[in-house]
Formats: C-alpha cells, sequence, structure tokens
C-alpha cells in the first residue's frame, strides 16, 4: 500500500551528492514530492528532506541503497507520526483586492501574515501542512493569484538521540 | 614542515601515488585532456607498464581483466569527451561485479567547465550512477588525498569502480607532494551488523538441518575466504552449488560440489534448491537469473545470508537469518561452532539429478547433425588439456553458459566473465588484462564469433605488447543465445540474428597472430593442444554446430524446479 515516507538524509558536504541520492529514486521509477536541503546542527553535515509517496517494502530498499552510498553519513525513514513537519508557501495577490475586507478576513482565519505590500500586489505568507496551504490557496483564488510558491517539508524527527550521537557512532565504528 | 615535502606537477603526483599504491600495470589510451599525465608517465616507463589499448572498453574490461584474475586494483587512464564515455560500459560492468577499478580521466582546464568546450562532456554526471564513487579535481594539491580515497574505497567493503576526473591545469599546476594512504572516511559504512546471535541462529540451523543446500557466490572470492569456505563445507558436510561468478571459489572436483545454479545452471542444484530445509547463501546477491521466480523460490527453506554488502540483505529475498558480514569473517565464526555431519543420502538425492541431466542432455544432443562439433566438447577437452587449472574469460552467450557448465573450475580467481551486466565483447580485453596480472597461467579466452567481433580491435593490444594469451572462437554463425530464444519463444522468427564473419585465422594472422581454423571433431584434442602449447598469442577458430540450444534451462518467469532439460 502506498503511503506518505519522509527521508531525513545526512550527508559530507560534497558536490554531486544529492545527484547520486536523487538516482536511486530515478532507477525505481520513484517520483519525489518534494526535497529540502540545508546545513545540520553540525557544521559540514548537511540533511536533505525528501517526501515521496511508495510502499514499506521499496522505501526500506531504497534507504539500503541510500545509506550505502560513500558520501552519506546516515538515512532514516519516518511517517507522518514520527516527525514534526512544515512547510511554507507564499501567495502574491494584488493589493486592490484587499479593499472589501474579505481578503483581511481570510487572512485572519488562516492565521497567514502579509510580508510585503506594494503598490500594485502584497505577500501573504503561511507556514503549516500542505492542506493548510493549499486551503488558503482556494480561499484566494477568487481574488486572483498572480503567483504561488509553496517550499519542500522540512521536519526533524521525534525521537531524541541526535545527529552528532550517531556521528560519534560512526567515526568509533569504521 | 617536512624536507621530503617536493615540489611536482599535478600530472607527476598522479604517477607518484599510483607508485605508492603499488600500481605496475595501466591500460589507456593518451588524448588531449590527459597529455599533462602521460608526459610525466614518461618518465616512469621502467616503473609502470602501461599497455596501449585499441579502444577505451577495452581499457576498462582490460582492467576487470586483471582485477579478477589477481585481486588487485585495474588501473585505467582514458582522456576527456569520448575517451571518458568509452569507459561506461566497463564502469556499469565492473558495479554490478564487483571489480575494483580506479579510472582516472582527464578533462577540460577547470575554467571551460560547463562551456561546452572540445572534448568536454560531464563525466562525473554520466558516471554517476555506474560508479562506487567519482570525484573530479581542480586543484593539484587535491589529487593526493582524492586518489588515496579512491583506492581504499575501490578495494574495501564490497568492491567496485571509482572513477577521478582531473582538469587539465590541475595536471599542470605544481604542487606539493605528500601521500598518506586513506584508512578511514567516517561516512563510509564498513562496521558489519551481524551479532554473535545471528551466528548462533545460523549455527543451530546448520546444525539440525537435514537437507541443507550451500550456494556461493563471487563474495567468498573477494573476500579471499576460498580455505575457509572449503573446511566449513568439509565439516558441515553440506552439499554446495556456486553462482556464474561464484566458480572457481571451491574446487569442482570435490565430492561435496553439485553443480552451478541459475538460468543455464546443474539441474540438480536449481531443483534442489526448491526442496532443501536450510539454504545457506554466501557472497551472492540472489540475482535474477540465479532465482527464476522469486516468489516460487526456496520457499520451504529456512534461509541464511551471509552478504557484506547492508543493502544487498532482503532486497530480493526475505531470510531468517541475515548476517551482514565479510564471508571470511562469517565462516570462520561458523566454522567453530559446527558440527561434524554428513549428509550422504541428501547427497546421493544429488547424484541421482546429474545422472538424469547428463542421459538427457546427451540424448537432445544426438538430434544435431552428427558430423558437427558441439560447443560442450570442446570445452570439455579444454578442462581435460588443462586440468581444470587454466584462467578462462568468457563473453557473454551460449559458449559462457556452456564454459561454465562445462568447464571445471578448479581454482580460484580462474573464471572471469561479465555475470551482471552481461557485456558483449567482455573477453577478449579481459583475458589481455587477466593474462598480465597472471602471465605464469595459462590464460585462455573462449568467445562467440558475434562477442568477438564487439572488441577485436584488441587484436591490436595483443600484437603491440606481445600478451600471450589464447583465444577459441566457438563459431555458430548466429547470435547464439538470442536465436535459441527466438526458436523457443518467438516461433522461430530469427529476427536479425544470422552472423556472417570475416576470415578469423586471416584477420589474425594480419595482427601477427598465430591461427588455425577447425571445423571437424577429428583433431580437436591435437588443435588445442597446440594452442595451448604455443608460446605466443594463438587464435583458434571452431566451427560449431549452428542450432545448438543450451539446456538445462529455466524459462524466465519459471521457477527453479521448472528447469527444462530440453
Amino acid at each position: 500500500m502506498e503511503k506518505v515516507f519522509t527521508l531525513s538524509v545526512f550527508t559530507e558536504d560534497k558536490i554531486g551528492i544529492l545527484n547520486r541520492i536523487t538516482i536511486i529514486f530515478t532507477r525505481r521509477h520513484l517520483n519525489i514530492d518534494s526535497i529540502t536541503a540545508s546545513e545540520s546542527e553540525i557544521i559540514g553535515v548537511f540533511r536533505y528532506t525528501i517526501v515521496l509517496k511508495t510502499n514499506e517494502e521499496q522505501i526500506r530498499k531504497v534507504l539500503g541503497q541510500i545509506e550505502k552510498q560513500v558520501d552519506v553519513l546516515k538515512a532514516f525513514v519516518h511517517q507522518d507520526s514520527e516527525i514534526v513537519h512544515q512547510e511554507i508557501a507564499l501567495y502574491k495577490i494584488k493589493t486592490d483586492s484587499l479593499s472589501n475586507g474579505e481578503v483581511e478576513k481570510v487572512i485572519r482565519e488562516n492565521h497567514a501574515r502579509i510580508l510585503t505590500v506594494d503598490t500594485l500586489f502584497m505577500v501573504i505568507e503561511k507556514t503549516g501542512h500542505t492542506v493548510e496551504t493549499q486551503l488558503l490557496f482556494e480561499k484566494l483564488k477568487p481574488f486572483g493569484i498572480l503567483e504561488f510558491a509553496r517550499s519542500g517539508r522540512v521536519a526533524v524527527s521525534k525521537p531524541m538521540k541526535e545527529l552528532s550521537t550517531y556521528l560519534k557512532e560512526l567515526e568509533q565504528s569504521n | 614542515m617536512e624536507k621530503n615535502i617536493k615540489k611536482i606537477t599535478g600530472a607527476e603526483s598522479v604517477i607518484k601515488v599510483l607508485l605508492e599504491e603499488g600500481v605496475d600495470v595501466i591500460f589507456g589510451y593518451p588524448g588531449g585532456a590527459i597529455m599533462p599525465i602521460y608526459d610525466a608517465l614518461f618518465d616512469y616507463k621502467e616503473n609502470i607498464n602501461h599497455v596501449l589499448v585499441r579502444h577505451e572498453q577495452g581499457a576498462i574490461h582490460a582492467a576487470q581483466g586483471f582485477a579478477r584474475a589477481t585481486g588487485k586494483i585495474g588501473v585505467v587512464f582514458a582522456t576527456s569527451g569520448p575517451g571518458a564515455t568509452n569507459l561506461i560500459t566497463g564502469l556499469a560492468d565492473a558495479l554490478i561485479d564487483s571489480t575494483p577499478l580506479v579510472c582516472i580521466t582527464g578533462q577540460v582546464s577547470s575554467k571551460l567547465l560547463g562551456t561546452d568546450a572540445f572534448q568536454e562532456t560531464d563525466v562525473i554526471g554520466i558516471s554517476m550512477p555506474v560508479t562506487k564513487w567519482n570525484i573530479q579535481i581542480t586543484k593539484a594539491e587535491e589529487i593526493p588525498s582524492a586518489m588515496a580515497k579512491a583506492f581504499y574505497i575501490a578495494k574495501s567493503g564490497r568492491p567496485g569502480p571509482v572513477l577521478i576526473d582531473i582538469t587539465k591545469d590541475a595536471q599542470f599546476e605544481i604542487t606539493e607532494f605528500f601521500y598518506k594512504k586513506c584508512t578511514k572516511i567516517r561516512s563510509y559504512h564498513l562496521k558489519t551488523e551481524s551479532t554473535l546471535a545471528d551466528i548462533e541462529k545460523a549455527v543451530k540451523l546448520i546444525n539440525q538441518a537435514q537437507k541443507p543446500l550451500v550456494v556461493v557466490g563471487q563474495g567468498v572470492i573477494l573476500s579471499g575466504a576460498e580455505r575457509e569456505l572449503l573446511a566449513f563445507i568439509e565439516k558441515s558436510g553440506i552439499p554446495i552449488a556456486s553462482t556464474l561468478l561464484g566458480l572457481g571459489a571451491f574446487p569442482n572436483h570435490h565430492p561435496l560440489y553439485v553443480g552451478y545454479v541459475g538460468m543455464h545452471g546443474n539441474y540438480a542444484p536449481n531443483i534442489k534448491t526448491n526442496e532443501c530445509d536450510v539454504l545457506i547463501a554466501i557472497g551472492m546477491r540472489f540475482d535474477d537469473r540465479v532465482t527464476g521466480d522469486v516468489s516460487r523460490y526456496a520457499k520451504q527453506a529456512k534461509i541464511i545470508h551471509i552478504d557484506i554488502d547492508a543493502s544487498e540483505i532482503n532486497k530480493i529475498i526475505s531470510v531468517d537469518v541475515p548476517i551482514q558480514a565479510d564471508a571470511k569473517e562469517a565462516i570462520n565464526k561458523l566454522n567453530s561452532l559446527i558440527e561434524q555431519r554428513y549428509h550422504l543420502s541428501w547427497l546421493q538425492e544429488f547424484r541421482e539429478c546429474e545422472k538424469i541431466e547428463v542421459e538427457t542432455l546427451n540424448k537432445t544432443e544426438t538430434s544435431l547433425p552428427e558430423n558437427q562439433l558441439k560447443m560442450d566438447e570442446v570445452v570439455q577437452a579444454l578442462s581435460k588439456l588443462t586440468k581444470g587449472e587454466a584462467v578462462v574469460v568468457t563473453d557473454v552467450g551460449q559458449h559462457q553458459m556452456t564454459t561454465a557448465r562445462y568447464y571445471q573450475y578448479n581454482q580460484t580467481r580462474s573464471n572471469v566473465t561479465s555475470g551482471g551486466l552481461g557485456t558483449m565483447g567482455f573477453a577478449l580485453p579481459a583475458a589481455i588484462g587477466a593474462k598480465l596480472g597472471v602471465p605464469d597461467k595459462q590464460v585462455i579466452a573462449i568467445i562467440g564469433d558475434g562477442g568477438f567481433q564487439m572488441t577485436l580491435q584488441e587484436l591490436g593490444t595483443i600484437l603491440q605488447s606481445k600478451i600471450p594469451v589464447k583465444i577459441i572462437i566457438l563459431n555458430n554463425r548466429f547470435l547464439g543465445m538470442v536465436r535459441q530464444w527466438q526458436q523457443m519463444f518467438f516461433e522461430k522468427r530469427y529476427s536479425f540474428t544470422e552472423m556472417v564473419s570475416p576470415d578469423f585465422v586471416a584477420l589474425a594472422k594480419s595482427y601477427g597472430i598465430e591461427a588455425k581454423k577447425l571445423e571437424k571433431r577429428e583433431g580437436l584434442e591435437d588443435e588445442l593442444r597446440q594452442m595451448l602449447n604455443y608460446q605466443d598469442a594463438y587464435l583458434l577458430e571452431v566451427m560449431v554446430a549452428k542450432e545448438e540450444n543450451v539446456f538445462p534451462m529455466i524459462p524466465t518467469g519459471a521457477s527453479v524446479s521448472e528447469i527444462r532439460l530440453s
């Protein structure tokens, strides 16, 4: 059965490592829903958060093949209940759509905020899960959305074991 | 700063690293972007033997043959662009067959990267899916440490090919040379996860098994566990079968050896896979050519899987006892705990299957024209004459399966073939590399008429470098394996499988290689003997039956127990 999985992949800071990881999905004809990259809490260690829909067997095999890559330190797979995750969405709409007060209501009800207001357009920001940012999208649609962008998922895991502990284990074991 | 640190070019540092790593043979082909390295090599001609091939694919297959026959790392030089792209097939072959290689490619100058410069190609991008690791170097100072990592990664854990792409400016740049071998990489997991509990679980299964079967793969050879395996088999009394790449890991003349498994493997071990109660798989990866239909593979058995590559465990077959470990280490642990046992009546069942196989195959063969030679006759005669002690390099197809089935591999590293990728054209260059690696051994390439013509330009390498390799072409004037499938599964519609070939004898002679053609059964042994005794390279073309089929055979999608003998 297909489910949403979130992979957290920790790597060395090396050119091409993202390509090495995505090749593993491509080979198995798996589509990645979103991917984000950033430096982790440890300098020089990068974390990739990859979200996709597949079944448990596939994801387990993919995880093994990712961890096998020389420059990958550690990879974890999580289901939504095991992580705290978030996305950010930006909505650009015409400034004059503010005039009747409806947009203000939508922004309040959805706990969104206005980032900037220009004479012609304004940018609204909403953080949350995809359903939430999508809901706001639907509500703003009648006012005319000039541009919309949603980030990939960022996530931290609920278990308390820290990455630095894993790193220490790796350094001692090899 | 240490006194002995000298300033040299990046190019020279490449050569110095090779010397530090004990490299004495390089297979390569020069070109614009690797010229500084070749210039540096000119001063080290006495220290390193560079073999000039005729095509970069030849270089990498030769390096594979060298690595497979010796256990050392094969080293390849190629230039940028087409030089580098010509390595791709060999990289893919080496990755899937776990062959340690270090390939060094020249690249355009760093300021030209990404500009579609002459002979520029993104070799890092292209080679990424087919290398264990790769890196591009744009500064001379990075060369020693990157190469140290490359040599370490290629050989450790599950071996594989690595590629280092060095820009031309980095080759010219002056740097301080300092070399330290790599022994550890933080992110590179070599730790094995198997515990004593896993070993004890395996031991319990082995000691209680009534019908156990061992299947070994190349992992045993890569780990150097041949002696430990022999001890394990002789103590446990378990019948042992081999995968295609595992041939040579265990002496085939041993009474407990029961044949090789897989699509064209022996009847007994395939059938018995679905009858055994414990299956002990060591250093093999349950390739689909081994398992047939996985949903009907060894379902009745408890499976113990020993493999160094964690991602191979539970990848194809769910196993009962996973032991992620180096084969040697794991077998040693098992040996100290297992009981001395015998499985004579179980072994007898294999012998009965063997009899059925031989009798049925003999019957089928009589349906072929009497006067035409069969491939297996040639291989059996060769096996007898060489006492199973030659290094046999095969290409891909019917001759390969026939050789695997009939050559009696009694020594380790005596079987060099393209297994996972099935690369036609592999054998001729691989045999060149193998011969350079083990010059004191008889190295014989057995090739089909199709595969030979994929890389026959390497006859030029044999000519120039005087490599006394023996070549047998089993010529059936067909792409035989595809033709066999067309006969069996495509209503005999022989779509583009019939092959017209040149005069191979005249061709070989034009390269200064002694050659002969054999068309009849009479004189087979004499001709083989003459070839074996000839001191230089020798090509023997043997005309074999046009439409011989290779049996046994497990058709695609069938279960191992549905193996066909005709």
